[in-house]
C-alpha cells in the first residue's frame, strides 16, 4: 500500500472554519484523510468538538449495517458506541462500490460486512493513529506511550478528550498501513452487550422511511400497472375519477407499461385510481398460468438438460446410479413467492436549484437508479442526486437490475412540469401483484445407493427462469449460458458426492423476475437436505451422521459445515425428542456462512403441525455484532417457514391471483414456538449473515414433517398435504 | 367535511371527506408518520392506535367515527405500561427494518393495559393480527413479558 493523502483536499478546504478529519479511501483503495470529503470516500468523519460519524455505504432495511459499520470504526478508533453516531452515504458508486459488485454500489448477497470489515477498521485505526499523533507532539510525548479509549486520550501524565487534536490532524497525511487491534483486544467486536443504533428511533415512531415523507408541495402518484406481463396501456377513461376530491390528473406511462394517476394526497390517489378505466393492449401480453409453468419445467426437468453445469460426466453417472443396489428419485416443484417487505415501495423525486434532481429513497442499489435516473432526465451522473432513507424491508424486493419502481417515479415525475415533488406510492396490492418475483422451479434428482448404504451417483437436474439473463447483472453472473444463481447451492455443495451430475435447463418467463431473499439457495437447499434424509432412510443411516460421512477427509469448507451440523444437534437433542414431538434437520452453505437448523414440531400433517423449536448454528467467521447476527438468524428462518407453510404466487390467464395478506399470509407469532441461536467461535472474516438462515429452515421443517408423516416436494406445504395448527 | 380530532392530548381541526380512513389524515394530513400504511385492509397492524386506549386498525376506521374519541399514536404514547413496553423494546433490541414496530408496540401496550401478566398463549394470541415481515416475534414475546416484569417493580 502507498502512502496517499488528499493534500491538495486540506488545502482547498483549510479556510474552513471548524476543522473536521474524515478518514477512508481513494478509489485506488489506499487509505487517506483530509479535511473535506472532496478527495476521498470518507468512512469516518470527526468534528471539531469531537463528534464521531461512521458513514455506512450499506443500506439499512434492518439487517445491522448502521450497527456493524458503526462498531468497527468505534473498536479501531476508540470511542464507546454511545459516542458515535452514523449516516448514510451518498450515492456515489466511484466512492462506495461494493467490492463484492465491482463498479456498482450496493447491498446484496449478504456482503456488507464481508466488504467492509476491514476497510472500516483501517479507516478507525488511522484515526486513531492521526489523533494521538497530534496529542504526542502537543504534550511533546512519544506517541507510543499514549492510548485513545472511550474517546479520551491518555499518557505520558496527560489526559484530553481526542475532540482537541482534530484540528491539528488537518496537516497530517493518513498513515499507510495503521496498526490494527489483535482480535484479543477487542472490546466492540464480538461483544454480545452492543445494542442496535437504531433501536430507538424505530420504537417511538420518529424513524424516518420512504413513505413517510412529505416535502412541502408534494403530489402523490400512484401507477395502474398491466396486469399481464407485455400488455401495453393505450388510453384510459377518469371520468369517475373527476369526482374524488384531490385528484389532479392521469396519464399513460411514456413506456405504456401503465397509467400514472396524480393526486394531492396518498388517500385520493387510491380513490382515483379505482375510479378509472384503462385501454389495455394485450395482444403481446403473457397468458399463460401458473399451472402451465409448472408443467413446463417438469417437463424439462424429466428431459435431457439444456446445460451441463460441472462438465461431470453424465453418462457416468447414469451407469452409476442404473447399476446400484437401490435408487432413490424425486421430484420437486417451487412456486412463485413474492417478498412482501412491510413498507410498500415507495420513492419520492424533486427537481433542484441547479437543475437536477433529488431521489429520496430507501435505496438498495444506488447506482442502478442513479444512472436510470442520469438517462431518463439527461443529466450528468453529479445533477442526480440520492437520499437514502430507511427502507421498511426488502428481502430482494427493492434491488431489481431494472431500477424497476425509481423508473416509474421518474417517469412519472417527468411527465410533470417538474415544479412539484412527485412521491410514488405502491399499496400492498400493487406490491403483490407487481411482479419480480422468486421464480418457480424444478428439481429432478435420482440417487444411486450401493448395498452398504454408500452413495454411487447423484444425478440432479433442474428448471428454473433465470434471474439474471436479461439484465445488467447478466455478465458478471452467467457463465457458458448457466444462470449460476439457478444451480447455487447444488453445483456448488460442499458435500464430497461421488458421481455427482448437476444439469440446468431455462425456460420462459411468466412473469418478471428476481432475488428472494438467498437467491438460489431457496430452493437449492431445500433439495439437497431433503435428498440427504430421503437417501440416508433409504441406507438405513441416521440423518446426521451420513451427511457427516459425506463430509469426511475434506478441508475447511467441510468442516465447517459439519461444525456447524453437529453444533445444532447437540444443543438441539438430536435424537432425543420428547414425546409426541418429531425433529428434522438440514445444513447449508451459502453467501460464505454455514448455518444448521434443528426444527422441532409436535402433531402430525393430518391433525395440524405445530413448530414448537427451531435450534440454529451458524458459523459467519468473526461475528461481529453477535445479537445482530442471532436476530437475523430468527428473521430468516421465520422468512424461510412461513413461505414454506402457505405462502404461493399463481397465475390465471397470465394474472396474478393473489392481493393482499389476506391471500398472501404472512407468518404470525403464533406460528413458532421458539428459536435458539448458536454462534460458532471463529477466527475467519466475517461473512453475510442477513440470508443464510433461510435456506436450511424449509427443508429442516420438511424433514421433521416426514418422520411421520408424508414427503413434502412441492411448496407450499399447505396445499401439498400438510396441515398446520 | 371539518372535523375535530382529540390526538395524543390536542385538539385538531382537519378537513376529510366521509369514509376517509383515519390512517390517511393521521399522515397525511396531520403529518404524524409513526402511525404506518402497511395493507390497508385490517390483515397487518401497522397502522393499530388507540382509540380511548383500545388499539384498533386506522386504516380501516373511518375518520368520522374517530370524533370524539381520544385517539393516541405512537408519538402520544405516555404512560407507565407504554414506557415499560418502549424501555423492553429498547433493552432487547426487538427491531430489524421497524416499520411493523409502532404497531406492534401500540398492541402490545393495549394488551398490558388489560392484562399485566399474560401468558405466552395470550401474548400469542393478542398479537396474531400483527404482522412482522422481519419475524422478529421471539423478541416481541420476550419484550412484553420484560415489559411486563417492569411494570411490576
Ligand atoms: S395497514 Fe391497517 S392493518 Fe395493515
Ligand atoms: S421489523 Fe421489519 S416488519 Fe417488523
Amino acid at each position: 500500500m502507498t502512502l496517499n493523502t488528499s493534500r491538495r483536499g486540506f488545502l482547498e478546504s483549510a479556510a474552513a472554519a471548524a476543522a473536521v478529519l474524515y478518514v477512508g479511501v481513494r478509489p485506488d483503495g489506499a487509505l487517506a484523510a483530509g479535511a473535506a470529503p472532496a478527495q476521498l470516500n470518507p468512512f469516518v468523519k470527526i468534528d471539531a468538538d469531537g463528534t464521531v460519524t461512521a458513514i455506512v455505504k450499506h443500506f439499512e432495511k434492518g439487517q445491522g449495517p448502521a450497527t456493524g459499520l458503526t462498531t468497527l470504526i468505534a473498536e479501531e478508533l476508540g470511542v464507546s458506541m454511545e459516542d458515535i453516531q452514523y449516516e448514510f452515504a451518498p450515492s456515489d458508486p466511484s466512492r462506495y462500490a461494493n467490492l463484492a459488485f465491482g463498479q456498482m454500489q450496493g447491498t446484496g448477497g449478504s456482503t456488507a460486512m464481508a466488504n467492509s470489515f476491514m476497510q472500516y477498521r483501517q479507516a478507525g485505526a488511522a484515526a486513531r493513529e492521526m489523533l494521538i499523533k497530534a496529542a504526542a507532539e502537543a504534550w511533546g510525548a512519544d506517541a507510543t506511550e499514549l492510548t485513545l479509549e472511550d474517546g479520551v486520550i491518555k499518557g505520558a501524565g496527560q489526559e484530553a478528550p481526542l475532540a482537541e487534536f482534530v484540528a491539528a490532524t488537518a496537516q497530517m497525511e493518513a498513515p499507510a498501513e495503521p496498526r490494527l487491534k489483535d482480535p484479543s483486544e477487542f472490546r466492540l467486536i464480538g461483544n454480545a452487550s452492543v445494542k442496535r443504533k437504531d433501536s430507538l428511533p424505530k420504537t417511538n415512531g420518529t424513524a424516518m422511511y420512504a413513505m413517510d415523507l412529505h416535502l412541502p408541495n408534494q403530489m402523490v402518484a400512484v401507477i395502474i400497472r398491466t396486469p399481464r406481463m407485455g400488455g401495453l396501456a393505450s388510453g384510459f377513461d377518469d371520468a369517475g375519477a373527476k369526482a374524488v376530491k384531490g385528484y389532479i390528473r392521469a396519464a399513460v406511462l411514456p413506456n405504456q407499461a401503465g397509467v400514472a394517476v396524480y393526486a394531492e394526497d396518498t388517500w385520493a390517489a387510491f380513490q382515483a385510481r379505482d375510479a378509472i378505466t384503462v385501454d389495455w393492449d394485450f395482444s403481446n401480453a403473457e397468458s399463460r398460468s401458473s399451472d402451465q409453468i409448472r408443467e413446463e419445467l417438469l417437463a424439462a426437468v424429466n428431459a435431457e438438460p439444456e446445460y451441463n453445469v460441472t462438465g461431470a460426466d453424465h453418462a457416468a453417472t447414469t451407469e452409476q446410479i442404473e447399476g446400484a443396489a437401490q435408487v432413490v428419485e424425486q421430484t420437486f416443484y417451487f412456486p412463485l413467492l413474492a417478498h412482501a417487505p412491510m413498507e410498500p415501495l415507495t420513492c419520492t423525486i424533486e427537481a433542484d436549484a441547479d437543475g437536477g434532481v433529488t431521489l429520496h429513497d430507501g435505496c438498495q442499489f444506488p447506482t442502478g437508479p442513479h444512472m436510470a435516473l442520469a438517462q431518463i432526465f439527461q443529466l450528468p451522473m453529479e445533477k442526480v442526486r440520492i437520499n437514502t432513507m430507511f427502507a421498511g424491508g426488502s428481502f430482494g424486493r427493492r434491488a431489481t437490475p431494472t431500477a424497476d419502481y425509481q423508473v416509474e417515479a421518474a417517469l412519472a415525475f417527468a411527465l410533470t412540469d417538474r415544479t412539484r415533488p412527485v412521491k410514488l406510492v405502491w399499496s400492498r396490492e400493487d406490491d403483490i401483484t407487481g411482479g419480480y418475483y422468486r421464480p418457480a422451479v424444478a428439481h429432478r434428482v435420482r440417487v444411486g445407493l450401493d448395498a452398504a448404504g454408500n452413495i454411487t451417483g447423484w444425478d440432479h437436474r433442474i428448471a428454473a427462469q433465470s434471474i439474471l439473463k436479461g439484465t445488467a447483472f447478466e455478465s458478471m453472473m452467467v457463465h457458458g449460458g448457466v444462470d449460476h444463481s439457478s444451480v447455487e447451492g447444488v453445483a456448488d455443495t460442499p458435500y464430497r458426492i461421488p458421481g455427482q451430475f448437476t444439469g440446468l435447463t431455462d425456460v420462459a418467463k411468466a412473469t418478471s423476475v428476481l432475488w428472494w431473499r438467498s437467491v438460489g439457495h431457496t430452493h437449492t437447499a431445500y433439495v439437497m437436505e431433503v435428498m440427504m434424509d430421503e437417501a440416508a432412510r433409504a441406507a438405513g443411516r441416521d440423518p446426521v451422521d451420513f451427511r457427516l460421512t459425506l463430509l469426511e477427509g475434506g478441508g475447511d469448507d467441510q468442516q465447517r459445515l459439519a461444525g456447524v451440523l453437529i453444533l445444532a444437534a447437540d444443543k438441539g437433542g438430536w435424537g432425543s425428542a420428547p414425546e409426541g414431538r418429531s425433529q428434522g434437520i438440514a445444513v447449508h452453505k451459502s453467501f460464505g456462512s454455514y448455518v444448521a437448523e434443528l426444527v422441532e414440531i409436535s402433531g402430525n400433517a393430518d391433525g395440524g403441525v405445530k413448530i414448537e423449536k427451531v435450534t440454529c448454528a451458524v458459523d459467519c467467521g468473526i461475528a461481529v455484532n453477535p445479537d445482530v447476527i442471532k436476530a437475523q438468524m430468527e428473521g430468516g428462518i421465520g422468512y424461510g417457514l412461513g413461505h414454506a407453510m402457505r405462502n404461493v404466487i399463481t397465475l390465471t390467464g397470465g394474472e396474478v391471483d393473489q392481493f393482499n395478506f389476506p391471500d398472501y399470509e404472512p407468518l404470525r407469532i403464533g406460528d413458532i414456538g421458539a428459536i435458539e441461536v448458536h454462534i460458532v467461535p471463529s477466527a475467519e472474516m466475517p461473512t453475510g449473515v442477513g440470508e443464510p438462515g433461510t435456506p436450511p429452515s424449509a427443508p429442516a421443517l420438511a424433514n421433521a414433517i416426514a418422520v411421520n408423516g408424508p414427503r413434502v416436494t412441492a411448496l407450499p406445504m399447505n396445499l401439498n398435504g400438510v396441515s398446520f395448527a | 367535511m371539518a372535523l375535530s380530532l382529540k390526538l395524543n392530548g390536542r385538539t385538531h381541526q382537519v378537513e376529510a371527506e366521509p369514509g376517509t380512513p383515519l390512517l390517511w389524515v393521521i399522515r397525511d394530513e396531520l403529518k404524524l408518520t409513526g402511525t404506518k400504511f402497511g395493507c390497508g385492509v385490517a390483515a397487518c397492524g401497522a397502522c393499530t392506535v388507540h382509540l380511548d386506549g383500545q388499539p384498533v386498525r386506522s386504516c380501516q376506521t373511518y375518520v368520522e367515527d374517530a370524533e370524539g374519541a381520544e385517539i393516541t399514536t405512537i408519538e402520544g404514547l405516555d404512560s407507565k405500561v407504554s414506557k415499560a413496553v418502549q424501555d423492553a423494546w429498547v433493552e432487547l433490541d426487538v427491531v430489524q427494518c421497524g416499520y411493523c414496530q409502532s404497531g406492534q408496540i401500540m398492541s402490545a401496550v393495549g394488551l398490558l393495559s388489560e392484562n399485566p401478566k399474560p401468558t405466552v398463549e395470550e401474548i400469542d394470541d393478542y398479537m396474531n393480527s400483527n404482522a412482522c415481515r422481519c419475524a422478529t416475534y421471539q423478541r416481541i414475546r420476550a419484550a412484553i413479558q420484560r415489559a411486563s416484569e417492569m411494570m411490576e417493580a
